[in-house]
């Protein structure tokens, strides 16, 4: 009994320490300064956001015209004729995608070898040097590349296509019409300014920026795995493979996104290099290719009222295409076990 | 004691080069070049590039069978992959060396022209030997146009990333996500965004300043990325000792976190203008062409570096080729100067130099009041 009233009561002092000990509300307020302070920030931060929904609504805005006239036929339809109302799409975006898929085909194994031998191999004294030649390889402008494109890289990639068509020729995205596999002495000028030519150097281009993205998540493979992997005995590559690949595998997936929303966009190397058809042409070793982005800087110029709509309509598949890859880009690195880097 | 001297076991070489894999390196090298030349001299093969490649692929089985003489599987895995990826390396680094060297030394055909620095090209044709016309109305045009840029995107760019930083939360990730999706806008995309706005509905015309527009909305992504990233180390001792002694957020920014990475930032805004004045697809449709010099911004179409480039090499004229070339060295020199600037400013021990710095004067000014 004595024992239960005691008990009771210490509740109760309990309760009333607990009441005195509620902690004080704390009411900040702002003054002046800082209140403007925080919303110069705040809408600074939105302008961002404000930029990015208007380069939807814009864009959507001006291409209704084009697309009102020709309506879902803008997806099939291979032509550009938009003053006859007769234009589409579908070529210049196969011709988009086909060279995003080589410029990722060469950038990608180049990428990832640069990527784990500034991580793993290279000397700790030239490894911030590397890193910045990468980061200075990403600010060369797109009109050099395009210049070393055209009046070095074609002449050396012709004789390649000429010998890898008669070769290969069976495949059927190596095949070239108008030259005959078996005549040697075949003219080189069908294998120029093709879908190939224009891959490589954009896959030169994104190379810097899938570099170091995996550069970074390689980095961050844990010490610990690492050391555990080579007290087993392990040769360092297979520390490479089994602890970084494998901890930055969602990197890698997610560096080689990003670098397809790149390749997507690229214009004026792209532009300089190929000779623009408009028909789907899967024969990357063939003159002739073409994308959206080089579409635009193309016609833009001699674009009337129409044509500009129909550019514009281009320009929001271009816009809608970049943005899709990029988030899941962005949402493949954020979810693998390395984590979204910087 | 006989027996542990024959089980003594070898150590697992994991750094530096040993001298037998030099040798390899080297026999695997001589005798793929070798063979590739062989190979050359009886098949109907030729190009450097295929040269090149078949070699490579040769290097590589050679470098293989003779690793393969005196170390088992697992090491010969090691080995050749360690080529590989050095090759890797070797090759992305050889390119970006080799476009800069063979844009410069391309260039180098109209550079050594004073006029090529000092006149436009309003009085010189295509067919007008390198000795008239030059590109000073588009290094005017560039600099004219990013500095512009750089007025917008600064105080912009400088504040968001201060943003994201200051007030974490839902709203600021969230920024920070279309952030990064807008790093990846295509630049063919940013200058039809200003061309549908600026110049078709506020009938601004195709100006230089439009084209500073289209140059910002590039710009600012980048910007606002590489400074989150430097404001992101600010150490939070700092920032919580100058609100711990009664500043607001205000004073805090702008005298404590701002002042602590203001290395980090020049470095942020110098890479984002080395990636500005590069822009061609977006100057393209907002800026115009013109072959003179036009120093006002608001009116009249303005050239820049890039969009010169590009008009130069369309044509087949070899001076106008030749022009286009000494117009890429300058634009190169210029981003390779900027860069070189950049990572002086932002190097390790500048940015730590300076917190110390600035730590170093905070509690100086303390002890003095």
């Amino acid at each position: 009994m004595a024992t239960k009233t005691q008990t009771t009561l210490s509740k109760d002092a309990l309760d009333m320490a607990a009441d005195t000990q509620k902690p004080r509300q704390l009411k900040y307020v702002w003054d002046f300064q800082d209140r403007i302070f925080r919303g110069v920030m705040r809408s600074a931060g939105s302008s961002v956001l404000v930029i990015m929904a208007l380069v939807g609504l814009f864009l959507t805005l001006r291409a209704t015209e084009a697309l009102g006239t020709v309506g879902f036929s803008f997806f099939t339809t291979q032509a550009w004729e938009p003053d006859s109302g007769n234009f589409g799409i579908a070529a210049v975006i196969a011709g988009t995608v086909i060279i995003a898929i080589i410029a990722i085909v060469v950038a990608v194994p180049f990428s990832l070898g640069t990527a784990l031998y500034i991580s793993e191999y290279a000397p700790r004294r030239i490894k911030r040097a590397l890193i910045t030649m990468v980061d200075l390889m990403a600010a060369i402008p797109s009109v050099v590349f395009g210049l070393w494109g055209f009046f070095f890289l074609q002449n050396e990639v012709t004789p390649v296509a000429k010998w890898l068509s008669q070769n290969f020729g069976w495949i059927p995205f190596l095949s070239v019409q108008g030259s005959d596999p078996s005549d040697p002495l075949t003219s080189n000028t069908v294998f120029t300014s093709s879908s190939l030519i224009a891959g490589i150097v954009v896959g030169l281009m994104i190379t810097p920026i899938v570099t170091s993205v995996m550069r970074e998540v390689f980095s961050q493979a844990p010490i610990g795995e690492r050391e555990a992997a080579l007290g087993l005995g392990s040769t360092r590559w297979g520390m490479v493979k089994n602890v970084v690949l494998s901890f930055g595998k969602g990197g890698i997936i997610g560096a080689t996104m990003l670098g397809l929303g790149r390749a997507l966009g690229e214009t004026i190397a792209v532009y300089m290099i190929i000779s623009p058809v408009f028909v789907v042409q899967p024969r990357i070793l063939e003159n002739g290719a073409n994308s959206v982005s080089s579409l635009i800087a193309l016609r833009y110029g001699e674009a009337t009222q129409m044509g500009m709509s129909a550019l514009m309509a281009a320009g929001l598949a271009l816009f809608i295409m970049t943005l899709i890859v990029n988030f899941a880009a962005s949402s493949i690195v954020a979810r693998s076990r390395s984590g979204a880097s910087s | 004691m006989t027996t542990q001297n024959i089980i003594e076991e070898q150590k697992r070489q994991l750094h530096g080069i040993r001298i037998r894999d030099l040798l390899t390196t080297l026999t695997a090298a001589a005798s793929a070049i070798a063979a590739t030349g062989f190979l050359f001299s009886i098949a109907p093969l030729s190009g450097v590039l295929s040269f090149v490649l078949i070699a490579y692929i040769l290097f590589i089985v050679f470098f293989a069978l003779i690793t393969a003489i005196d170390d088992d599987r697992e090491g010969v895995k090691d080995r050749v992959a360690s080529v590989i990826i050095r090759s890797a390396a070797v090759i992305i680094f050889s390119a970006l060396v080799f476009i800069v060297v063979f844009t410069i030394s391309r260039g180098f055909e109209a550079l050594p022209y004073l006029n090529f620095f000092t006149e436009d090209m309003s009085l010189a044709g295509p067919l007008d030997p390198l000795s008239s016309g030059g590109i000073l109305h588009s290094i005017m045009g560039s600099l004219i146009q990013i500095a512009i840029a750089l007025a917008i995107t600064i105080p912009l760019g400088l504040i968001t990333a201060v943003f994201l930083n200051e007030i974490p939360g839902k709203y600021s990730r969230f920024v920070r996500t279309m952030v990064e999706a807008m790093t990846a806008l295509p630049s063919i995309v940013a200058g039809l965004f200003i061309y549908a706005t600026a110049i078709l509905l506020l009938g601004v015309q195709k100006s230089g300043f439009a084209a500073a527009l289209a140059i910002s909305v590039m710009m600012l992504p980048i910007m606002i990325r590489a400074s989150d990233v430097v404001l992101r180390i600010v150490p939070g001792t700092l920032k919580e000792a100058s609100l711990g002694l009664g500043a607001g957020a205000w004073r805090t920014a702008w005298m404590v976190t701002l002042p602590t990475a203001r290395s980090g930032l020049t470095t942020a805004i110098i890479l984002a203008t080395a990636r500005g004045i590069g822009e061609t697809s977006p100057v393209l449709l907002t800026s115009g062409f013109t072959a003179s010099m036009n120093l006002n911004p608001t009116e009249g179409p303005m050239v820049s570096l890039p969009l010169a480039i590009f008009q130069f090499v369309k044509s087949p004229e070899p001076t106008m080729i030749a022009r286009g070339f000494g117009t890429a060295a300058v634009l190169m020199f210029l981003v390779l100067i900027l860069f070189m600037l950049a990572r002086i400013l932002g190097s390790d021990k500048n940015v730590f130099g300076n917190l110390a710095k600035n730590i170093k004067k905070l509690t100086k000014k303390k002890v003095a009041k």
